[in-house]
C-alpha cells in the first residue's frame, strides 16, 4: 500500500488511533489500540506498525490530535479534536449540522456550517457522566459485555429511572435497584437515557442544527443513537468508522498542509 | 524598650524599606531598559511603568505592616466610597486585593483550607476564604496585615461581602459600617435609591469621625474626589487606547496595573502613575508595538482574572496570536469616572457606588460587551465562569448565545476560579482555548 499521502494520529484517553489517507482524502489504513500509560512508547510502536503496513517508512506528514497530542514528538503539527472531528465529519458525510462526539472521557458537541467550518462547540470535560466511561463503569457492575450493552438496553420493555447523573452515585443506585429486584435490561435502558439526556442538554447549549451526527466509540452502541433520536426528534447519522473520526480529520489536515484538498464523500 | 521598637519600625517603614524598594525598582528598570530578563516568544515585555506600580503596591503593604502604630486602619470592600476614609486619614486595606495577591503568589489554596477547616464552606467566594484563612492562621505574603479599627462594606458587588464582613466584625470585635446599595434593575437608579444611599453615607460620617479621631474636612474630601476622578479618567483613557491595532496594553497587564486605581485612588501619586502610563502607551502606539507580538485575534475577557495563572493564560493566547484587548472587569474601574463630582461629594458618591457592573442587571453587562466588541474591533469573547463569583458569572450561558447570535462573534466559556486553583484544570483550559483559536482562524 503506497498511495498514502498523509497521516493522522488521535491519542485519546481510552484508545489511540492512526489513520492514513490517500489522495482525495479517502481513508485507506487505520490502526486502533487501547491507550497505554506509557503513551510515547506506544506511539512509536504504532507508528512502526503503520510504516510496516503501508510501506511508507516516514509516516509523514503527520498531524496529532486528542488529549495526548503534545506527546507525539513525530508530528508535524498538533491540532485540537474540535477541528479534526469537524474535518473528518465533513469529509465522511459531506454536510454540516450538529456533531455529537462521545469519547471515553469527554463528550463534545460541534456545530458545523454548510462547508464544514466550526461555528460553535461545547465540551463536557469535567464530569464522567455523559461520556463512554459512564456506560463502561456501569456495565461492569451489571455483568454485561460492553459490546452488547446497547442491544440489551434496546431489548428492554420497561425502563428504570435513574435519578443520579453522577457516575459514582449511579453505581450505588444500580446496586439498590438490583436489590429491589429490578431487571438488568430496564436498568440499562435507564442508564442510556441518563447519558443521552446529558448529551441533549449540551446540544442545546450550542443549538441543534440538523442533521444530527454521532461519533466516538459510543456511536457503535445502537441504543445511544436510538434514544438520541427519541429525545431530539431528529434522525441520527453515524459516519463510517465513528471512532476514527478524530484521527481521520487529523490526516485530512495533514493532507491540506501539503496543498491537497480532500474530495467529497 | 518600646521606644526602641518604635524607632526600629519607623526606620524600616519610612527609610530602609522604601530605599530598598527604590533600589529594587532601579534594578528592574535597568534590566527592562537593557531588554534582559524577558523571555517570551509571543508577548512584548511589560510596560516600563509596571515596575513603578509594583513599587507603589509594595510600599503600601510595607507601610501597612506598621500602620497600627500611628494610624487608624480600615478594611474596606473594593467598590465602597473610599474617598471618605481617605479624607479622614485612614490607612486602607482591601481584603479582596490582599486575596488577589495571595492568589497570584499561589498561597490562596493553603489559606482557604484554613478557613475550610474552621467550618467555612468551599462554596463561599475564594476571596472570603483566603481572607478568613489568613486571619485565622496569621499567614500572609505581604509580611503583616494591619488589624482594622473599622470595617467598611458596600453591598454593590455581592451579598457575600455582607456576611464576610459580619464574620470579621464578630471575630475582631470592631465596628462595621455597612452601605446598602439597592440593585439597579433598569437603565437608571430611581432617585429614592440615590437618596437612600446618600443618607447612609452621610449618617456614617459621625461614626467614621469618631473612630478616626478627627472631623471630616470638606476641602480634603473634594480634593480626594478630584484625584479619584482624575485617576479613573486616566485609567479609562489608557484602556481605550486599545482601540488601536495592535493593542498596546494587554488585559493581562491591566489586571496587575489596575491595583493603584482600586486601592490608592484619591492619592496624588496614583494620578501621576497613570499619567506616566498613558504616555508610555502612546509611545507604544507611535512605534506600532503591540502587547502580543503577532496580533491576529482580538478578544474580550469577562469576569475576574485567574490570578494564579495570569502569565500562562497570556502565553497560551499569545501563542495563537490572540490578544486580550478589553475586559468588563478592568473597565469597571474606569467607567464610573464621570459620575464623580467633587463639588457634590455625597450625592455623587451615592450615584457612583450604585452603578458598579455587579450592581446592575445582566442585560447591562451584555450591552457593555456588545459595545466593546464594536469599539475595540473584537473577534472573540472569553467568558471566565468563576466558580466563586456568582454575581459575575450568572447569565453567562445566555450571554454567550446572544453574543454569538446577535453579533456573530463567537464566545467561549472557561470554567475556573479566580483564587482557588483546585477548580482549574490546565489541560482542559488549554484544550478549549486552542480549539477556540482554531475556530477563529478558519
Ligand atoms: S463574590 Fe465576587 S464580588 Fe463578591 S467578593 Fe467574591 S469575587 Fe468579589
Amino acid at each position: 500500500m503506497t498511495g498514502i499521502r498523509a497521516w493522522g494520529i488521535d491519542v485519546g484517553s481510552s484508545t489511540t488511533k492512526i489513520v492514513g489517507v490517500e489522495a482525495g482524502g479517502t481513508m485507506c489504513l487505520h490502526l486502533l489500540e487501547d491507550s497505554e500509560p506509557r503513551a510515547e512508547e506506544q506511539i512509536v510502536r504504532m507508528l512502526q506498525r503503520a510504516a510496516a503496513a503501508s510501506g511508507d517508512q516516514r509516516v509523514r506528514p503527520l498531524v496529532a490530535t486528542g488529549y495526548g497530542r503534545k506527546l507525539v514528538q513525530q508530528a508535524d503539527r498538533v491540532v485540537t479534536e474540535i477541528t479534526c472531528h469537524a474535518r473528518g465529519a465533513y469529509r465522511a458525510l459531506g454536510h454540516g449540522g450538529t456533531l455529537v462526539d462521545v469519547g471515553g472521557q469527554d463528550s463534545k458537541v460541534i456545530k458545523l456550517g454548510p462547508q464544514g467550518e466550526v461555528l460553535d462547540f461545547a465540551m463536557n470535560d469535567k464530569c464522567a457522566a455523559g461520556t463512554g466511561r459512564f456506560l463502561e463503569n456501569t456495565c461492569r457492575r451489571l455483568g454485561v459485555d460492553l459490546e452488547r450493552l446497547g442491544e440489551v438496553a434496546l431489548a428492554a420493555r420497561d425502563e428504570a429511572t435513574l435519578s443520579s447523573t453522577c457516575t459514582v452515585f449511579a453505581e450505588s443506585e444500580i446496586v439498590s435497584l438490583l436489590a429491589h429486584g429490578v431487571g438488568v435490561e430496564p436498568i440499562l435502558k435507564g442508564l442510556h437515557r441518563a447519558l443521552v439526556q446529558r448529551l441533549v442538554a449540551m446540544i442545546h447549549t450550542v443549538g441543534l442544527t440538523p442533521p444530527l451526527m454521532l461519533s466516538g466509540g459510543v456511536a457503535r452502541n445502537p441504543a445511544v443513537a436510538r434514544l438520541l433520536e427519541a429525545e431530539t426528534g431528529e434522525t441520527v447519522v453515524v459516519p463510517p468508522h465513528p471512532q476514527l473520526l478524530g484521527a481521520f480529520g487529523a490526516a485530512l489536515v495533514a493532507l491540506e498542509s501539503v496543498g491537497e484538498r480532500p474530495g467529497k464523500p | 524598650m518600646k521606644a526602641l521598637g518604635d524607632l526600629r519600625d519607623y526606620a524600616v517603614a519610612r527609610v530602609v524599606g522604601p530605599a530598598a524598594l527604590r533600589v529594587q525598582r532601579w534594578g528592574n528598570q535597568w534590566r527592562a531598559w537593557r531588554g534582559s530578563g524577558w523571555e517570551s516568544a509571543y508577548l512584548a515585555p511589560p510596560l516600563g511603568v509596571a515596575v513603578r506600580g509594583k513599587e507603589m503596591v509594595a510600599r503600601h503593604w510595607l507601610a501597612g505592616r506598621y500602620a497600627n502604630r500611628d494610624r487608624k486602619v480600615a478594611w474596606i470592600t473594593s467598590a465602597a466610597p473610599v474617598e471618605l476614609l481617605h479624607a479622614l486619614g485612614f490607612f486602607i486595606v482591601y481584603p479582596e486585593n490582599h486575596g488577589a495577591i495571595c492568589g497570584a503568589a499561589r498561597v490562596a489554596v493553603d489559606l482557604s483550607c484554613e478557613a475550610e477547616n474552621a467550618g467555612y464552606s468551599r462554596d463561599l467566594c475564594s476571596y472570603a476564604r483566603t481572607d478568613l484563612g489568613s486571619l485565622f492562621s496569621g499567614r500572609t505574603p505581604v509580611g503583616r496585615l494591619p488589624m482594622p479599627d473599622l470595617l467598611f462594606a458596600c453591598t454593590n458587588i455581592c451579598q457575600t461581602v455582607l456576611f464576610w464582613y459580619r464574620v470579621l466584625a464578630h471575630q475582631l470585635r470592631v465596628p462595621l459600617v455597612l452601605i446598602d446599595t439597592p440593585f439597579v434593575y433598569f437603565e437608571t437608579a430611581p432617585e429614592h435609591a440615590v437618596a437612600y444611599v446618600q443618607r447612609q453615607i452621610e449618617t456614617s460620617v459621625p461614626v467614621l469621625e469618631k473612630i478616626a479621631g478627627r472631623s471630616l474636612g470638606m476641602a480634603k474630601l473634594k480634593e480626594t474626589g478630584t484625584l479619584s476622578r482624575e485617576a479613573a479618567h486616566l485609567w479609562m483613557e489608557i484602556m481605550q487606547r486599545n482601540a488601536h491595532q495592535p493593542a498596546p496594553i494587554s488585559v493581562v497587564d491591566q489586571f496587575t496595573l489596575m491595583a493603584p486605581v482600586v486601592e490608592m485612588r484619591g492619592e496624588p501619586a496614583t494620578v501621576d502613575f497613570y499619567a506616566a502610563m498613558l504616555r508610555e502607551v502612546d509611545g507604544r502606539i507611535a512605534e506600532g508595538v503591540g502587547a502580543v507580538k503577532d496580533e491576529r485575534h482580538r478578544l474580550l475577557w469577562d469576569n475576574l482574572p485567574i490570578w494564579y495563572r495570569l502569565k500562562d493564560v497570556a502565553e497560551m493566547l499569545g501563542a495563537g496570536g490572540a490578544a486580550l484587548v478589553a475586559s468588563t472587569y478592568t473597565n469597571a474601574w474606569g467607567e464610573l469616572a464621570d459620575l464623580i463630582d467633587p463639588e457634590e461629594p455625597f450625592e455623587s458618591m451615592a450615584r457612583t457606588y450604585l452603578y458598579p457592573i455587579l450592581n446592575r442587571g445582566t442585560g447591562h453587562k451584555l450591552k457593555t460587551m456588545r459595545r466593546m466588541i464594536d469599539q475595540y474591533s473584537l473577534d472573540g469573547v472569553l467568558l471566565h465562569s468563576d466558580r466563586s463569583c456568582k454575581p459575575y458569572s450568572i447569565g453567562q450561558l445566555d450571554q454567550r448565545d446572544r453574543l454569538a447570535r446577535e453579533t456573530g462573534v463567537p464566545a467561549l466559556l472557561l470554567e475556573a476560579d479566580h483564587n482557588d486553583s483546585r477548580c482549574y484544570s490546565e489541560a482542559q483550559v488549554a484544550n478549549r482555548v486552542a480549539a477556540f483559536i482554531e475556530t477563529l482562524e478558519r
